[in-house]
């Protein structure tokens, strides 16, 4: 039996490499005073053995026990020796093991796993496994991977117990832009006592803060472009019927959610029956939002708001009334909780500029296609003839009626249109948000403030206080948090009806009341 | 039908003790609890019908945000009712619960007054007129008017829901006040308490339905109501209808508090929640429902409405959404002056 268990062990240790653990080593790891164990074990790393990783595994699944001064390992479901010990692991043990596996993961030849391992390690760096780190560097092929093992190496070496290291290593790092490497420099600068070392430190971190800085500003101001564009889709609809038709509709927001089900929809029909063309599902998403907000609209406009015109205050309670049943009629279809609707592989991802700023690509394309839809309703309004006779009845409807347009129809055809760019618009928040039936009642008092702000009747004053409000909500957010900046933009919204109650940005012209 | 109206609801006020304290449980004519607490509650809700109709009905303003005045009101009396609690709370503390949980060592400023029931009252009226006086002096003063108005109201509410749920206001954040024991010393959860508090909310709504009365039917009233039906000709025949509109809308933001301070004791909890746009709204489709522009058809609307709702709720929740949207279109298009105007067609 002994005997089976140490040519087992032989075996496990001839296997690896020539350059084999001594026995006398794995003992003094298994057993013993917790520091020297600890000792032991950075020693075995620094000669970076390639049978210490099974050795380690092995001791973390609990298959090596201690018999006689000597440590054994077993295989894979073998027995243990009746009178075996099995080594003690405390946490600290337990650590400094993982932290010594993902070290040895450093040298492995596959990318993915040499990744994960510096992940493991980007807290954990410290002065004992420089030797390995360097030995690291050294072999590693990969560009990216060889800036993060760099800062790992510097970070390391803050660690040393020499103070002319530690200051050298803080000038090393001061090139860098990671976040991280300006924690860990703040964190050690606390505990350091070398003068030279701390000013070294000091001014890296100076350097690192001007650095972020930038991405940070840049961040700030991708998000709030992004929140703008997202609020410009919602209230492009709204500048149709609301700015150039007077309809208060509170269902704008409930044609939003109607538009991010439609998506919901066709992505599942995808995964359904065409799983191979998933990635593609978002073309036929968006004809098939628009199409389903356009029709809803075109039926409430049918049934309820023709008889409304000119009672906004009807219109707004009625209109509620129509929020009320489609966002229950969702529940009952959809049910209660939200759905999940999945980026295609294209949007995933993001594109990294610098360190801290990292473009996702579904904002990206929303803020393209907010553009899109912008320049595409602009010409649809100013070029066509749907386009002329919309401006025409909103103008004066009598006269339009007279000279023979059909104002009825065209009411109808207009509040699907803006209806239908509400449903563009849900497929588009569905890329980047929870898709439920409460989608909409979160955007309904933002998109009213971006066109009353923005001034009825027109899509300039639109797009400015869109991208304005989005910006600003930033800053505020950045500054006083989400709640305040919220509650500071509603109140700005009342002074603004207050002294301009045509908008911001509203037409010039004479009229009563 | 005015008169029929206001018997009915004096006769329920005798009826509800008679039946909830004269007869034991079990017996056949014993009215339960849950029914008193509901009387209660719809009573406070048709004084927000009722207060809401007089802007809206003879103003023609449409507010959405009278939930935010009774939530006011609510607060207001809530703040004492915590106060009451005294140590019996969780922590054994001098503080409300929530004070201790978050780690604060004194009443804030604004609990100052908290103490004293007369105080607090007096609070809960204030702070709502005082902010209905503000605000509407403003937006009146620079003709701010219909719809907009309304985005306005709601843009305040939603904006006071979102202060409010933040712990460092001092109002108990997400959770509000709740786990009330007391009111002046008294216990709050006696039979006697409830039939007491039922019936104030009720003399309350009387009240407030004959001043309602006689404001609409003096010149005030008239002045408003032309107001409401051409404002340009009034200003030009020399008035100046941001009084008359300013006052108008105190007066219901008063009432509204009013309802609140009654409705919180009986429901035994205040929440943000009070100050969302949809109870706002769900308050101008009690006024429309019951009909607009008469003093009746709100009360009525008030008790239709919530009936219908304490109904679906238990036998269909998932329907009472429909039901209220429907209501809404409902109203809106065929029923401009709500039940009221059904029952005069018919009475014809």
């Amino acid at each position: 039996m002994f005997k089976r268990l140490v040519l087992v062990w032989l075996l496990a240790l001839c296997g690896g490499s020539a350059q084999a653990l001594s026995p006398e080593l794995a003992t003094r790891i298994v057993a013993g005073e917790g520091d020297e164990r600890v000792a032991a074990l950075q020693q075995a790393v620094a000669a970076g053995d390639a049978s210490l990783a099974p050795f380690l595994r092995a001791l973390q699944d609990g298959r090596v026990r201690l018999k006689g001064g000597q440590a054994l390992v077993m295989a894979q479901g073998q027995a243990a020796p009746p009178d075996a010990e099995e080594p003690m692991l405390n946490n600290r043990m337990r650590r400094e093991i993982d932290a010594a596996l993902a070290g040895l993961d450093l040298l492995s030849p596959d990318r993915a796993t040499r990744a994960k391992a510096l992940d493991t390690l980007r807290d954990d760096a410290d002065a004992t496994k420089l030797a390995l780190f360097e030995r690291a560097l050294a072999s590693e092929p990969d560009a990216a991977l060889r800036r993060q093992l760099s800062a790992l190496v510097a970070g390391a070496k803050l660690s040393s117990s020499d103070p002319g290291q530690r200051r050298a290593a803080a000038t090393e790092l001061a090139a860098s832009a990671d976040p991280a490497t300006r924690a860990l420099l703040l964190d050690r600068i606390t505990g350091e006592t070398d003068p030279g070392a701390r000013a070294a430190m000091q001014s890296a971190i100076a350097a690192i803060g001007d650095r972020l800085a930038w991405g940070e500003r840049a961040q700030l101001l991708f998000s709030g472009l992004s929140l703008g564009s997202v609020l410009l889709l919602v209230a492009l609809g709204l500048a149709i019927t609301y700015g150039l038709m007077g309809v208060i509709n509170m269902a704008h927001g409930e044609l939003l959610m109607v538009g991010a089900y439609a998506t919901y929809s066709v992505q599942q029909a995808f995964r359904t029956w065409a799983p191979a063309a998933f990635d593609f599902y978002l073309w036929l998403a968006l004809p098939a939002s628009f199409v389903a907000a356009a029709l809803v609209g075109a039926a409430m406009e049918r049934t309820v708001i023709r008889w409304l015109y000119g009672r906004p205050l009807e219109t707004l309670l009625a209109t509620w009334g129509i929020s009320l049943v489609l966002m229950q009629a969702v529940r009952s279809l959809f049910g209660a909780q939200n759905v999940a609707v999945e980026n295609p592989g294209w949007l995933s991802g993001g594109w990294a500029l610098l360190p801290n700023l990292t473009l996702p690509y579904n904002r990206l394309a929303i803020i393209g296609f907010a553009l899109l839809v912008l320049a595409g309703m602009a010409l649809l309004l100013a070029k066509t003839r749907l386009g002329l006779m919309v401006r025409g009845v909103t103008q004066n409807r009598r006269m339009a009626a007279c000279v023979g347009v059909n104002t009825a129809q065209v009411d109808t055809l207009a509040f699907a249109l803006g209806s239908g760019i509400a449903g563009l618009a849900g497929c588009a928040l569905s890329q980047i948000g929870n898709v439920g039936p409460d989608l909409g009642q979160s955007y309904i008092v933002d998109a009213f403030m971006v066109v009353v702000l923005g001034g009825v009747g027109q899509l300039a004053g639109t797009v400015y206080a869109g991208l304005g409000l989005g910006v600003l909500s930033k800053l505020l957010e950045g500054w006083q948090g989400a709640v305040l900046a919220k509650i500071a933009l509603l109140l700005l919204l009342v002074l603004v009806i207050q002294k301009k109650p045509q908008g911001l940005f509203a037409l010039k012209g004479r009229s009563v009341e | 039908m005015k008169r029929a109206a206001l018997i009915a609801i004096a006769l329920l006020l005798l009826l509800v003790p008679l039946l909830h304290l004269a007869f034991p449980p079990g017996h056949a004519l014993h009215l339960s609890e849950f029914y008193v607490g509901l009387l209660g509650k719809f009573l406070c809700f048709a004084i927000c019908a009722l207060a809401l109709d007089l802007i809206w009905g003879f103003g023609g303003i449409l507010s959405l945000g009278h939930g935010l005045f009774f939530a006011l009101g609510g607060y207001g009396m809530g703040m004492y009712l915590m106060r009451q609690i005294g140590r019996e709370g969780q922590y054994q503390s001098d503080l409300p619960d929530f004070m201790v949980f978050l780690n604060w060592k004194a009443l804030p400023w604004h609990w100052a007054l908290s103490d004293s029931l007369v105080g607090q009252i007096f609070l809960a009226l204030a702070v709502p007129g005082l902010l209905a006086a503000v605000f509407g002096w403003f937006a009146f003063r620079s003709r701010i008017q219909g719809v907009y108005f309304s985005i306005i109201t709601q843009a305040l509410t939603v904006a006071a829901m979102l202060l409010f749920f933040r712990n460092e206001t001092g109002f108990g954040g997400n959770n509000g006040f709740t786990d009330f024991k007391r009111i002046a010393g008294m216990p709050l959860n006696t039979p006697g308490m409830k039939v007491g508090l039922c019936i104030a909310s009720g003399v309350a709504l009387i009240g407030c339905y004959l001043v309602a009365r006689w404001l609409t039917q003096s010149r005030w009233g008239r002045i408003l109501q032309a107001i409401r039906d051409a404002e340009g000709r009034v200003r030009f025949l020399g008035y100046d209808p941001v009084a008359f509109k300013l006052s108008a809308y105190v007066i219901s933001a008063l009432m509204c508090a009013l309802a609140g301070m009654l409705y919180v004791p009986q429901v035994g909890i205040i929440n943000p929640g009070e100050m969302s746009p949809a109870a706002s709204i769900e308050m101008a489709i009690w006024a429309a429902v019951g009909g607009r522009g008469t003093l009746i058809g709100p009360v009525l609307g008030a008790f239709f409405v919530n009936g219908t709702k304490s109904v679906f709720t238990a036998v269909w929740p998932e329907g009472w959404l429909y039901v209220l949207g429907g209501l809404f279109i409902v109203v809106t298009l065929f029923l401009p002056a709500g039940l009221v105007g059904l029952a005069r067609r018919f009475g014809k």
